[in-house]
């Protein structure tokens, strides 16, 4: 019978036979193993594409930007992806698919999340915020101002990220000297380098004492 | 046009960025971000020997897994017309055979795509690219630069044959000298945007292609040679691009491959270049070895240098950039010896990387001055004033502008040299070691071709329209600074279309050169929209012709707050919307080319970096305090734009000083540190306060605002000047990037 753990994508097998073996091993294909032997000799191609077809989905329910989600998604799709590819809120950017650049930063629950290193699976139930959700209407975060007012930004790519990372910043307490705002905002990368201007929006919405 | 134009407006607030609220709530949409119908996934496979021949490749594993629509190599890859003529028409930046992707068995370079797996969904084809399984037959591959030194051969073509002026090697002759060598290691650009293209052909015909280029035209060229199609049947979108410093500046085999790989699927093909990828396939900035000879008298006057550089390129293409040209022309020297050498080694061709071989060539040139300003005892400003060039000494010509001793003064006042200590290692404060460092910088102020068309709209607005793209500079918003400028329109009223093709052409976004083009361009449409309307006012009846009996002319107008009005009296005034109204115009619109003429004078920007740091005298680490950019860049279009780039040039300037440098495992011909956790760049901790200091005054000769350009001169000099900094707070002098903690260890 399968344990959860190779469900949520841990696989104990090599890569070439990862699918197949998850296949054997499910509870689910055991059940189908009493389905007729012709549909099951009839292995290759067109039986791999239909049975993924049916067991590369799993159900997920989420919040995203204050809307409810029902999905079905497959279990190997990062929030990240799911967010660009399947919900075409493209604002979250990929710029490493690593959790080392901070492009794709997002809140989940709150918190400020890597969403390239967060399966979708596992954000079951959760909160998910992302720079199309900051926003209130027309009337932009005070963040997205300051970095409009201080030009905290060129080519724009990291910027969503940035300010995820800086909103979760001053909400962390994170955000209380130049040096503070430093330290906790070196998971973002900017290589048109920014920074400087970065620092300063955040700074200015921290101690214009606004919510955040 | 009034000759003050511009010279005045630096007091004025500046205008915000263009495009910024899209930017701050994800609404800019990068090429990765178009959303298509019936999208499939591409992503490349790439080789794991360095150098070698295919001897068998599996594909039979990934043809099966679910999703996949099509696996391509170079056993089933449909033939690009264009490959077959020879040289790949995608055009290299310089001599030699373009990678022609899928075209064979050859293996050039570690990563070098050997497959192109596509699937209908990102997670299908990630899976299924991994059961691509090669054999190789390996080849003898040469990564490194150092212990190939004695293949360097002289480029091809007039222009790198070695540089003498005066007696060659003269330095020699000189009372006080310094030999030395320097090495830049490997540096990648790495934009945040991951290397992407979106590809749609909308008939057999016609192409669609979005993609990370600095030059839609070019692009579009390049695809049009390869694919044999009429370049009107190719549209090329690149509105949006996360930053590329140079690595936009060809079209890469990937581009090719996704156009052929949405050919052969026939749906809308999305390639995505995984982060690892940028390290290896869209090139860098080359490995160089240089070594400087320079000599002075005793009170400081240079009698010659020499400067010789070997970089590397890749074994098929020759890769050349101006990494000793500097030297040509910076200082006022009678001998000056320079050459330039190219190694070639199994590697991806390198492209520009922003400031591009003058950055590389500053760091030596620049570190140089610095140890013959020690050895003559002398302040190192000192030593630059003493041999400021006055005119051109390479081209034995004028400057058009030239004011780099302002920026000595304007930067020094600023970051506080008055208290650099001479004797280096004497300033202290704790563990703390505390010095002060400079670095100059130029870069030829260049002025290409440029179309725009400029369209006044019944409600009063303005319409400019250009093919050139904006790759984070604020191209937009310089066009928008000079367009309300001249129409007297505020910047809401003034909106662009640009960034691809079927728009005017506008230049590649390269060379520092889109202010000084484009900037120009939309001057002068600008100005014949005003003759137009100065022709309209003309007409009988006109109340403005009335009170000029001889006929309007533009400079009896005004054209403030969206409305032209009689300067002599100006109540006779009229909206632009009143203006279109009147004379039953749906909208007023004019086209016009623009471009630079040869001048008798040599344009350069020029820039000086002042760095204040202090280096841990226990860990060697650097802790640079304070950074001041000062940039002599004629008239600044758009202050806030403008200031942002210098500052990213400076932190690119850190990244090159301090931390970049791809390694390469030399026994696989493979880097080590493709990512972005182990390839090390500034981030938010390791940048001070940058200060930016702008002249501010006009070139007389480049174009009408007096504007060069910046881009470049923004890096160029920055890193020496934190190589000189660190030698003035340490006494060690480093001269191989980047300068690391181990190399300032104690002990």
């Amino acid at each position: 019978m399968a344990k959860d753990n190779e469900i949520n994508g841990q696989p104990e097998h090599s890569p070439d036979q990862g699918r197949r073996s998850f296949l054997k091993n499910s509870s689910l294909l055991s059940a189908l193993a009493l389905a007729p032997p012709y549909i099951v000799k009839a292995a290759g191609a067109e039986w791999d594409e239909k049975a993924a077809r049916f067991f590369e989905r799993v159900p997920l329910s989420i919040e995203v930007n204050g809307r409810s989600r029902t999905l079905s998604i497959e279990p190997r799709t990062t929030l990240l992806d799911l967010l660009r590819e399947q919900l075409a809120l493209t604002g979250t950017k990929k710029g490493c698919d690593h959790g080392q650049c901070g492009a794709c930063t997002v809140h989940v629950d709150g918190k400020r999340v890597l969403s390239c290193l967060s399966l979708a699976v596992m954000q079951e139930g959760k909160k998910v915020t992302t720079i199309e959700g900051l926003a209130e209407g027309e009337k932009l975060h005070p963040l997205q101002e300051a970095f409009i007012k201080h030009d905290g930004f060129q080519c724009g790519y990291c910027t969503p990220g940035q300010i995820m990372s800086g909103v979760a910043c001053i909400r962390e307490g994170h955000a209380g000297s130049d040096d503070e705002v430093r330290e906790y905002m070196s998971g973002n990368i900017c290589r048109c380098g920014a920074y400087p201007n970065i620092v300063k929006a955040i700074r200015d919405v921290q101690k214009g004492g606004q919510k955040v | 046009m009034d000759k003050e134009f511009f010279f005045d407006k630096q007091a004025k607030d500046p205008i915000e960025r263009v495009g910024g609220r899209a930017k701050v709530t994800g609404a800019a949409l990068y090429t990765a971000d178009q959303q298509f119908q019936n999208l499939a996934y591409g992503f490349l496979v790439g080789s794991t020997v360095a150098k070698g021949r295919i001897k068998s490749i599996d594909t039979k594993a990934a043809e099966r897994a679910p999703g996949v629509l099509a696996v391509i190599t170079h056993q089933n890859a449909p033939k690009i017309p264009g490959y077959q003529t020879g040289r790949d028409p995608a055009k290299p930046p310089t001599a030699g055979q373009p990678l022609r992707i899928f075209y064979n068995e050859e293996i050039f370079y570690y990563d070098q795509p050997i497959a192109l797996v596509i699937a209908d969904t990102y997670e299908r084809v990630l899976h299924a690219a991994k059961l691509v399984k090669a054999q190789y037959e390996k080849g003898v591959f040469q990564t490194e630069l150092g212990s190939n030194l004695a293949k360097a051969k002289i480029p091809t073509g007039p222009r790198f044959e070695d540089y003498k002026r005066g007696e060659v090697d003269g330095y020699k002759n000189a009372p006080v000298k310094v030999e030395q060598e320097y090495y830049h290691p490997i540096e990648v650009h790495n934009p945040m945007e991951l290397g992407n293209t979106l590809a749609h052909w909308e008939s057999d015909q016609k192409l669609m292609v979005y993609t990370k280029t600095q030059g839609v035209e070019a692009t579009r060229k390049s695809i049009s040679d390869a694919f044999k199609l009429p370049p009107e049947n190719i549209t090329v979108h690149a509105e949006q691009i996360g930053g590329a410093f140079g690595m936009g500046l060809r079209t890469w085999p990937y581009e090719i491959a996704a156009v052929m790989g949405a050919q052969k699927v026939g749906r809308p093909l999305k390639l995505v270049l995984h982060r690892e990828q940028m390290f290896t396939n869209v090139g860098y900035r080359p490995a160089t070895q240089q070594k400087i000879g320079i000599g002075a008298t005793p009170d400081g006057k240079l009698v010659g240098i020499t400067h010789e550089a070997y970089a590397n390129t890749s074994s098929y293409e020759e890769f050349t950039e101006a990494t000793v040209n500097l030297t040509q022309f910076l200082y006022a020297c009678p001998n000056v010896t320079t050459r330039y050498r190219l190694v070639p080694l199994n590697m991806c061709t390198p492209i520009w990387m922003r400031g591009p071989g003058e950055a590389t060539g500053s760091f030596a040139l620049e570190s140089a001055m610095d140890e013959l300003a020690f050895a003559l005892n002398l302040d190192p400003i000192e030593l630059r004033n003493r041999n400021h060039a006055d005119v051109d000494p390479e081209k034995n010509q004028p400057w058009s502008s030239k004011y780099l001793t302002e920026c000595f003064q304007m930067g020094a006042e600023k970051i506080g040299w008055k208290n650099r200590k001479l004797q280096p290692r004497t300033a202290q404060e704790g563990d703390w070691l505390v010095g002060y460092g400079m670095g100059t910088g130029a870069f030829g102020a260049m002025r290409w071709a440029a179309t725009v068309k400029a369209r006044l709209q019944p409600d009063g607005s303005l319409l400019l329209q250009c093919s050139v793209n904006d790759m984070g500079p604020g191209t937009a918003t310089m066009m928008t600074a000079v367009a309300t400028e001249a129409m007297g329109l505020t910047p809401a009223k003034v909106r662009i279309q640009m960034g691809s093709t079927g728009l005017p052409p506008g230049p590649t976004q390269g060379g520092s050169n889109v202010t000084a083009t484009v900037g120009a361009a939309v001057n002068d449409v600008c100005t014949a929209l005003k003759e137009q309307i100065a022709t309209l006012l003309s007409k009988e009846g006109s109340r403005f012709h009335t009170a000029n009996v001889h006929g309007v002319k533009v400079d009896d107008l005004l054209f403030a707050e969206g409305a032209v009005s009689l300067k002599q009296n100006p109540a006779i005034k009229m909206t632009y919307t009143e203006l279109l109204q009147q004379n039953g115009l749906s909208v007023l619109e004019q086209t016009r080319e623009s471009k630079g003429q040869q001048q008798q004078y040599s344009m350069y920007s020029f820039s000086v970096h002042f760095v204040k740091l202090r280096v841990h005298k226990p860990t060697g680490r650097i802790k640079i305090d304070h950074v001041v950019s000062c940039a002599d860049a004629g008239t600044i279009v758009s202050p806030t734009t403008a200031a942002s780039q210098m500052i990213g040039g400076a932190v690119g300037g850190i990244g090159m000083a301090m931390m970049e440098d791809l390694v390469i495992d030399h026994r696989f011909g493979r880097p080590i540190n493709n990512n972005l956790a182990d390839y090390h760049v500034p981030v938010n901790a390791d940048i001070p306060n940058v200060d930016v200091v702008f002249v501010g005054k006009k070139d007389p000769y480049i174009n009408q605002m007096g504007s060069k350009g910046l881009g470049e001169i923004a890096l160029i000099g920055m890193a020496p000047a934190i190589a000189n900094a660190v030698f003035n707070a340490t006494g060690k002098r480093i001269r191989t990037l980047p300068i690391t903690p181990d190399k300032l260890m104690e002990g």
